[in-house]
């Protein structure tokens, strides 16, 4: 019998997630509703020391492990990255939030660091069960993130058709894994690419495994027409966790995207392009179109992501490494501008006030034209407006997709994205034509500030050096 | 610092605009004194650096050239930010800096009452920031930025005063006309990259010869040389920024915007970054002897002729703005004539004399509570000696009387002039030999007006006019210097090789070289001097104007009557602006017209704009219903999508 030797350091950042998540529960379960600062603590330690632990493995090697089903690669240490960082941001926002309402408790951080370590699993699987297992862990913490606020209807209502629509979506994922494993007699990712390349498989089987397959991501990601649950789950949840939820979850999703579609399945990329060029075109159309009707501006966000969806969906239709450099680098930007924008939604709002309508941004110019200044650079950089950095992403995207001849859904992405302009813009007029409906002034704690501003500069630093990120991006899938 | 490096240039290329961010964005919140005090402090630092750089350019005869940043990358095309240091560019960084940093002293008791003081400051910090990139850059894409800069920095200066109607009316000209000259010179810049592919200047030049070798077809059955056109072309730019016939009218207009500015933009710096340009692209222009003829004919015509509007304007700031102009034919001519090294040090000498003249004119603007019309001033010699002494210095270095900086730099263009063969240069030479006398007459025809003869300002409840502050003479003495001795530079710049190979002049067209055989020395240049007809026309134009000015002061208005003629025409500016104003723009309007009615407002608007629009929000309101709020409804979207992917897609 041959043991293979397990090569555990591949999981570092895993397992320093776990044990982490383990002490921070430890603290609330013992402590109750005082542990709740040192939870917060913790928990930015956490995200802050795997950040360090992934950076520090960046230049290492790579490869498999745990009998194949794990993997470590530059993708994997390039997403882990942005999402450790980006936790710390999101973290550090909710913090006010959650104490003017009282809502401020250990669970969360409980929740939150458990689910990272979910999306960390998604991000490394090289296996239908680690991927699944991840995608699970993730997702059952962001439903209970969205219960979280009991008292409150609207987020109950929202928890539970996140859950059922979860869980349907769930079971199509594994119906789809069980078919495919059926055809290929593999569950690894590299068990099936190398059954696909030998080839004399049953075609029609195979794609009907695929068609449940994309349909799992697409209901992570939020492609129409799996997209119904987001707008009311962002509006429903507290901001904190609408933050959360709209951020690194959609790199996870980006993540099992790549393992399943490129890892896995490149060698039948002819019948899954056209599946994603039908999602993405209709994500853009949609996303774009109802954003236009929406009045609170979380609802607008939401479907300003589900068109975002459509973008990166994009790149990857294209399925060449040029694309999928492309789509990562807008998955990444994305996330960056998203967190700014709902920062930003959280720094507006204090203890009876959500700021969570477009109109409550009225007269922020005159208000405090220095945060109406970052407003209006993240609104930019969302409507793909030079030199912020989501026109570089846009332009990539688009890029790709031409260079593969499909010209047609360029166009209608352009187009789309001049129509997607105008609720940006209506943002910006709203904040500095029109006049303040209050004197109120912004109560937002200072570390909060500085953070929130410095992210929405490095919107703008990310326009004017696209360079370093995008090289990153290019060396991950060439 | 005894290397030229990355950090030493850009730290003297940004502390300009670090202090103009801090004045524009903050400057409510530190108040005026510290607005002022960050600028200066920024210029001053990038002048101190810019003496380091000259020091370690010419006496240890180092060089710079490397990219510092590569903006995007399309295909072979490579955008970058670069610099390339050499002779030519430490001595505009020396000019730029130094000027500027005077210009800063000076604004501050200048602008001391306008509300705008950190508007102000930022502005002409950013000027001077751009200014640097567009003489420090090492290619095409670089330099047009910085032009573009300048452009926008002199538009919004010159509108600076923007309730003032006149002030936004010139301010727009200023830019439209600018455009047109911009517009050849994007061409031209498209033309370069199309023939060699790069837009780096080093390769380009690698490239001039075989560029000069090929031909082009603009009109059918017509070849054009490459260089002949892409020189045009881009010589068309400097036209438009160094204000040359006929794309001057913006200049004269530009005296709108406070002095300072007119000082530093419309007189020193940034009008001549024309004259920089073509001697930069010295390799290029060297291939084609039409573009030079066209340089040379072009700038004799502006020499000659807007020398004599300045004989008839009565507002201070205009007569030096007609004689920047003359002056800029001046420098031209010299481009023209291949004689690169001589407009160049005319350029120099010019910044210096022609600033310290516009920071006089100011000084007697301020003592005298903003009146410019010379009718009203008059024996202002005894109130304001600094003013006078300085004023009195600038006016001789631009006449060209000997031992001043402008004598050494204005004799050897003229004689490098007659020295040339290329066509039109026989009619370049008597222009600037004739432009001499008309220098003459309109400089002293000011200076006697201003500061001698009868006082006729009104002396506002009888305060008498005084001498400025300290911040504003220190400024015209330190610019006074340089106007009487920049002049001895002359044997190492025009006729040593200073310039080494950042100038590159063919054999063939080396007038200066010629000149150069005969040059024994400063001592024996000014003897020579003495002796030419440029001395004693200079020489007339002074007396001329003492006669009609201080003696036989009824003589010109009765010249005036009796050629009352060529007085409209002068009057008229030979009438390019109503030239301009009914035909480009009455015509522009008129088509613009058209368009808006019925293009725009009947077929874009109407039907596309506010039609989609429509449509789109109709679309929006419909879509929006189907997001029900039912879990039900939800569940039933997505089976519908499963159903859709499994029928479209299932083979």
């Amino acid at each position: 019998m041959m043991f293979e030797v397990i090569n555990m350091s591949f999981a570092l950042p895993e397992m320093f997630l776990l044990g982490m998540a383990g002490v921070i529960l430890m603290v609330v379960a013992f402590m109750g509703q005082k542990g709740a600062g040192a939870a917060y603590w913790l928990s930015q330690v956490t995200m802050i020391g795997t950040a360090y632990i992934v950076y520090d493995s960046v230049t290492g090697m790579g490869g498999l492990t745990f009998s194949d089903s794990y993997i470590k690669d530059t993708l994997s240490d390039v997403l882990k990255l942005t999402v450790s960082i980006v936790n710390v941001a999101v973290l550090l926002y909710s913090v006010s939030y959650l104490k003017a309402r009282e809502l401020f408790k250990g669970e969360y951080y409980v929740l939150a660091v458990f689910s990272t370590l979910g999306m960390f699993v998604m991000i490394s699987a090289h296996h239908f069960l680690t991927l699944y297992l991840g995608l699970e862990l993730m997702s059952l913490c962001l439903y209970a993130m969205v219960a979280m606020h009991r008292d409150s209807g609207v987020a109950t209502e929202a928890a539970m058709k996140y859950f059922i629509l979860g869980a349907l979506a769930s079971g199509m994922l594994l119906y789809g894994m069980s078919i495919i494993y059926g055809v290929t007699g593999s569950l690894s990712l590299s068990g099936v690419s190398e059954a696909i390349q030998t080839g004399g498989l049953n075609d029609t089987v195979m794609s009907f495994g695929l068609v449940f397959l994309v349909i799992g991501v697409a209901f992570k990601l939020g492609a129409v027409p799996f997209h119904m649950w987001l707008p009311d789950v962002y509006h429903g949840a507290p901001t904190a966790v609408t933050l959360f939820i709209a951020t690194t979850p959609k790199i996870a999703a980006f993540a099992m995207m790549i393992r399943l579609l490129v890892d896995g399945l490149a060698d039948i990329q002819q019948y899954w392009q056209d599946m994603l060029i039908m999602l993405s075109v209709l994500s853009i159309i949609v996303g774009n179109i109802v954003a236009i009707a929406q009045t609170n501006l979380k609802r607008m966000l939401a479907y300003s992501t589900i068109s975002h969806v459509g973008f990166i969906l994009l790149g990857v239709l294209s399925a060449n490494s040029e694309g999928y450099a492309a789509s990562m680098f807008y998955a990444i930007t994305y996330t960056i501008m998203t967190l700014a924008a709902f920062g930003m939604i959280i720094l507006m709002s204090r203890r009876g006030f959500e700021a969570e309508n477009i109109e409550d941004f009225k007269g922020l110019g005159k208000k405090s034209p220095w945060y109406a200044l970052m407003m209006l650079i993240v609104m930019f950089s969302m409507a793909g407006i030079p030199p912020m950095v989501g026109f570089y992403a846009k332009l990539a995207v688009i890029k790709s997709i031409i260079d593969v001849e499909l010209m047609s859904v360029a166009i209608v992405a352009v187009l789309m994205s001049v129509i997607g302009a105008f609720y940006y813009l209506r943002v910006i007029k709203v904040m500095i034509f029109d006049e303040p409906a209050d004197t109120e002034v912004l109560h937002a704690p200072a570390d909060m500030r500085v953070v929130v501003s410095a992210n929405a500069l490095g919107v703008l630093a990310l326009g004017l050096f696209p360079g370093s990120l995008m090289a990153i991006c290019a060396t991950v899938f060439s | 610092m005894d290397t030229l490096n990355q950090p030493l240039l850009l730290a003297l290329a940004l502390a300009p605009l670090v202090g103009s961010i801090i004045a524009g964005l903050f400057g409510s919140r530190i108040g005026r004194q510290w607005s002022h005090r960050v600028t200066i402090l920024g210029v001053a630092v990038a002048f101190a650096l810019s003496v380091i750089v000259f020091k370690l350019v010419i006496f240890e005869g180092q060089s710079y050239n490397a990219q510092v940043y590569q903006w995007l990358q399309a295909g072979s095309l490579s955008l970058e930010v670069g610099f390339m240091v050499d002779s030519l560019t430490a001595m505009m960084m020396v000019v730029v800096t130094f000027v500027s940093l005077m210009v800063h002293i000076y604004t501050i008791a200048y602008m001391e009452e306008d509300d705008g003081y950190s508007r102000f400051f930022s502005y002409i910090s950013l000027f001077t920031f751009s200014m640097l990139m567009l003489v420090m850059a090492n290619n095409f894409m670089q330099l047009f930025f910085g032009w573009e800069a300048v452009g926008l920095v002199s538009y919004l200066l010159i509108g600076f005063w923007y309730k003032k109607p006149t002030a936004i009316y010139a301010n727009l000209k200023a830019f439209l006309v600018n455009r047109v000259g911009d517009f050849g010179f994007l061409l031209g810049i498209a033309g370069v990259l199309m023939y060699a592919g790069s837009l780096d200047y080093i390769e380009v030049f690698g490239q001039a010869n075989t560029m000069a070798g090929q031909t082009m077809t603009i009109f059918e059955g017509y070849e054009w040389s490459v260089m002949t056109v892409v020189c045009i072309l881009l010589f068309i730019g400097a036209m438009g920024k160094s204000a040359q016939v006929p794309l001057h009218v913006w200049l004269p207009d530009s005296m709108e915007g406070p002095t300072p500015i007119s000082a530093l933009i419309h007189a020193a710096t940034m009008v001549t970054a024309g004259i920089f340009m073509v001697a930069r692209m010295s390799p290029l222009y060297e291939l084609s002897e039409t573009a030079l003829s066209f340089v040379l004919v072009i700038g004799a015509i502006t020499a000659l002729f807007m020398g004599f509007l300045g004989l008839i304007q009565n507002d201070i700031k205009r007569v030096i703005a007609y004689s920047t102009l003359s002056q800029l034919g001046y420098m031209t001519v010299a481009l023209g004539a291949s004689a690169y090294a001589a407009g160049i040090f005319h350029l120099m000498t010019h910044a210096f004399f022609k600033a310290l003249l516009f920071l006089g004119a100011g000084s007697v603007i301020m003592a005298l509570h903003h009146e410019q019309d010379i009718r009203k001033m008059g024996g202002l010699k005894k109130y304001m000696p600094i003013t006078y002494w300085t004023g009195l210095i600038g006016s001789l270095a631009l006449i060209g009387f000997p031992g001043f900086a402008g004598f050494f730099s204005k004799d050897s263009i003229i004689e490098a002039v007659h020295a040339s063969t290329i066509a039109g240069s026989d009619f370049a030479y008597y222009a600037v030999l004739s432009g001499v006398f008309i220098t003459a007459l309109y400089s002293f025809r000011l200076f006697f007006i201003v500061f001698h003869g009868k006082e006729r300002f009104d002396s506002h409840g009888g305060h008498a006019p005084h001498e400025s502050p300290i911040t504003v003479t220190l400024p015209l003495i330190l610019l006074a210097i340089p106007s009487v001795f920049a002049g001895l530079l002359i044997g190492d710049m025009v006729f040593g090789d200073f310039f080494g190979d950042a100038i590159f002049v063919a054999a063939e067209h080396d007038v200066l070289a010629q000149l150069g055989t005969h040059y024994h020395g400063v001592i024996g240049f000014i003897t020579h001097g003495l002796q030419t007809p440029p001395f004693w026309l200079a020489m007339a134009g002074v007396s001329t104007a003492y006669y009609l000015y201080m003696v036989n002061t009824e003589l010109p208005a009765k010249i005036q009557k009796a050629f009352n003629w060529v007085y409209r025409i002068l009057e008229n500016k030979y009438g390019f602006d109503s030239f301009n104003e009914k035909v480009f723009a009455g015509g522009s309007r008129l088509i613009g017209r058209i368009l808006w009615k019925g293009g725009d407002q009947a077929i874009i608007d109407g039907a596309m704009v506010n039609g989609s629009a429509k449509t789109i929000g109709m679309i929006s309101k419909v879509v929006r219903h189907i997001q029900s709020g039912y879990l039900y409804h939800y569940a039933f979207a997505m089976i519908l999508g499963v159903w859709l992917l499994l029928t479209y897609f299932v083979a």
